[in-house]
């Protein structure tokens, strides 16, 4: 009789234990959907506005028609990726998108009658706080894939994670070289 | 890696308990001072420490934005603040968007207020956003957001309620020994009941009365001490740019000017402590600017880890600050932003944003004066002072 009790204890206390570790790995799942979801906010909001710092700054360039072209050009490939991309392809798309940016604010300095434009200054704030929110997200994003991805792979949880079939996720890595050395954007 | 803010919290617990612990020993020996009986004494002192929370609870947060004369922005009022606000909160996973507040004040601070993470505001005083660029503003609302983050606003507050009430318990017990106590002290004793023991204990009492409320103080500024070192080192892990703060800090040291409006209750919150008095490190709720700047200017890296280290390099201390930090990956330090706008046209963006906070509507003559209008104005017709011109508002 006893030691009907002791298993039915133990197998309690196992059932309890699953139901923790499950939703504990649940919570991480979800914290890393929704760190992707700020991230996905700010490549959007870069996204709407490039076409807005194209056009302020294409009365002035009149002699960097190829630079302004690679920055349409990124912008459209990293806006056409399906959403089902994952998270190593967008970062790629992005990283070159980055550095076409770069480029062309880098180029922004041989025109002074631009940069006194207000214009142009108030879009220059708001990229430069937007690439600054991409990267915070990134970081955030990719601390919550660490924990998650620590939490499926470590005994006793990857267990649970193996039989409810949790996969580990996938990190948001800057794949451009140019965009690892300067990940800011040089304005002045 | 924000599992080990929470680790380090096993140290400031020890602290409060002791603050706890000698509330409840000022609590037993009034008790058994003013009714033979120490368990009331510890009830009625409880009872004491609700009220005064009720009070503060309800009281709120705003009282203190309300006092110090705060007024709440929109997104447009001063872009580069919420975009550094926003940046921050995104950098630290905070859920939602903190309220952000201007004091017009020439000091340079911040503080944050909000029990809870989700009703949080941040208030920054017009000299810092006139003389701090990019990075520096973004470490010292990093250093805002993490004292949300790591819940300090509300430890601090129940901490001084704690104090507030072990303050309040001293004094009124001791104003009762004098006056109107010391009689029924007598009597008890006489009774024979207690004999020698009654009057050990009685000294105990006394002696605690006196030293409670100092002790209780000073456990009060440990706690602070610690949780600005951890706020300081949050900052440095969300920004990857500890030397925004250090400079920061270096340009607010310098600053001549001491906030108007800041009591003793609210210091904590603030990024440096709003006296300018001048403290031993024991009787401060911060510590020496210069050391915090020397800790972030030694960081090899932005993790908490490499701040430990810096810690226990500068202070000579081998327990370090974060103990479990340890394990934390690299965290390397990002380069610093452009440069923004000049330093004249920064002072005038502040400057527009406060004409703009008091209702004063801004006309342009056409030579390119800007006249600004108090809310009070009636007139038809203003004459710019420059040209001569009439303007009609």
């Amino acid at each position: 009789m006893i030691a009907l009790w002791v298993v039915l204890g133990i197998l309690a206390i196992l059932v309890l234990m699953f139901i923790a570790i499950y939703n504990g790995l649940v919570r991480l799942r979800n914290q890393v959907k929704n760190a992707w979801a700020q991230i996905d906010v700010q490549l959007k909001r870069r996204h709407d506005l490039i076409p807005n710092l194209v056009e302020t700054v294409k009365g002035y360039m009149k002699f960097e028609r190829e630079t302004l072209e690679a920055v349409t050009r990124a912008r459209n490939l990293a806006q056409q990726l399906p959403p089902s991309a994952g998270a190593g392809e967008r970062a790629k798309a992005e990283g070159e998108l980055s550095s076409a940016l770069a480029r062309l604010l880098a180029v922004v300095e041989r025109y002074p009658d631009l940069k006194a434009n207000q214009n142009f200054l108030a879009l220059q704030e708001e990229l430069t706080s937007t690439e600054n929110k991409i990267s915070f997200a990134r970081q955030f994003y990719n601390d919550s894939v660490m924990k998650y991805n620590n939490q499926t792979q470590m005994f006793p949880s990857n267990i649970v994670a193996t039989m409810a079939g949790f996969k580990p996720g996938e990190f948001f890595e800057v794949t451009v070289a140019e965009e690892r050395e300067a990940p800011k954007v040089s304005f002045s | 890696m924000w599992e080990q803010v929470r680790s380090n919290q096993t140290r400031t617990i020890v602290l409060v308990v002791s603050l706890a612990v000698v509330f409840l020993l000022l609590g037993y020996s009034l008790g058994m001072f003013f009714f033979d009986n120490g368990t009331m004494g510890v009830i009625v002192a409880i009872i004491v420490w609700a009220i005064m929370n009720l009070i503060a609870y309800f009281q709120g947060d705003n009282i203190l934005l309300a006092v110090s004369g705060a007024r709440k922005i929109a997104p447009d009022d001063h872009k580069r603040l919420y975009n550094v606000v926003e940046e921050m909160k995104i950098a630290s996973g905070l859920e939602r968007m903190p309220d952000i507040y201007i004091i017009d004040d020439p000091a340079m601070n911040a503080f944050a207020t909000g029990r809870d993470p989700n009703k949080a505001a941040i208030a920054v005083t017009s000299g810092l956003l006139q003389n701090l660029n990019r990075d520096e503003l973004q470490g010292v609302v990093g250093h805002e957001i993490a004292h949300i983050k790591n819940r300090d606003v509300l430890l601090m507050a129940m901490c001084s309620v704690l104090l507030g009430t072990i303050v309040i318990l001293a004094w009124y017990g001791s104003r009762f020994l004098f006056y109107g106590g010391m009689g029924r002290s007598r009597r008890t004793i006489s009774t024979g009941r207690g004999g020698g023991g009654a009057i050990i204990i009685m000294l105990v009492a006394l002696v605690l009365l006196v030293l409670a409320p100092i002790a209780a103080q000073l456990i009060y500024f440990a706690i602070s001490r610690r949780r600005e070192y951890l706020a300081d080192a949050s900052s440095a892990l969300y920004t990857r740019y500890p030397l925004g703060l250090a400079s920061a800090l270096e340009k607010i040291a310098a600053s001549p000017y001491q906030l108007r409006a800041a009591n003793q209750a609210t210091a904590p919150m603030f990024i440096v402590n709003p006296f300018n008095r001048k403290m031993t490190e024991l009787t401060s709720t911060h510590p020496p600017i210069a050391e915090r700047i020397r800790i972030l200017r030694a960081m090899a890296g932005a993790s908490l880890a490499d701040y430990d280290r810096a810690y226990r390099e500068v202070k000579y201390d081998r327990k370090g600050i974060i103990p479990g930090a340890a394990a934390a990956g690299l965290v390397p330090i990002r380069a610093p932003s452009p440069e923004p706008p000049d330093e004249v046209q920064q002072a005038r963006e502040t400057s527009n944003v406060m004409w703009r906070l008091s209702n004063y509507s801004v006309i342009e003559c056409a030579c390119g004066t800007k006249l600004k209008l108090p809310p009070t104005f009636r007139g038809s017709e203003i004459r710019c002072p420059h040209c001569g011109r009439l303007n009609s508002p």
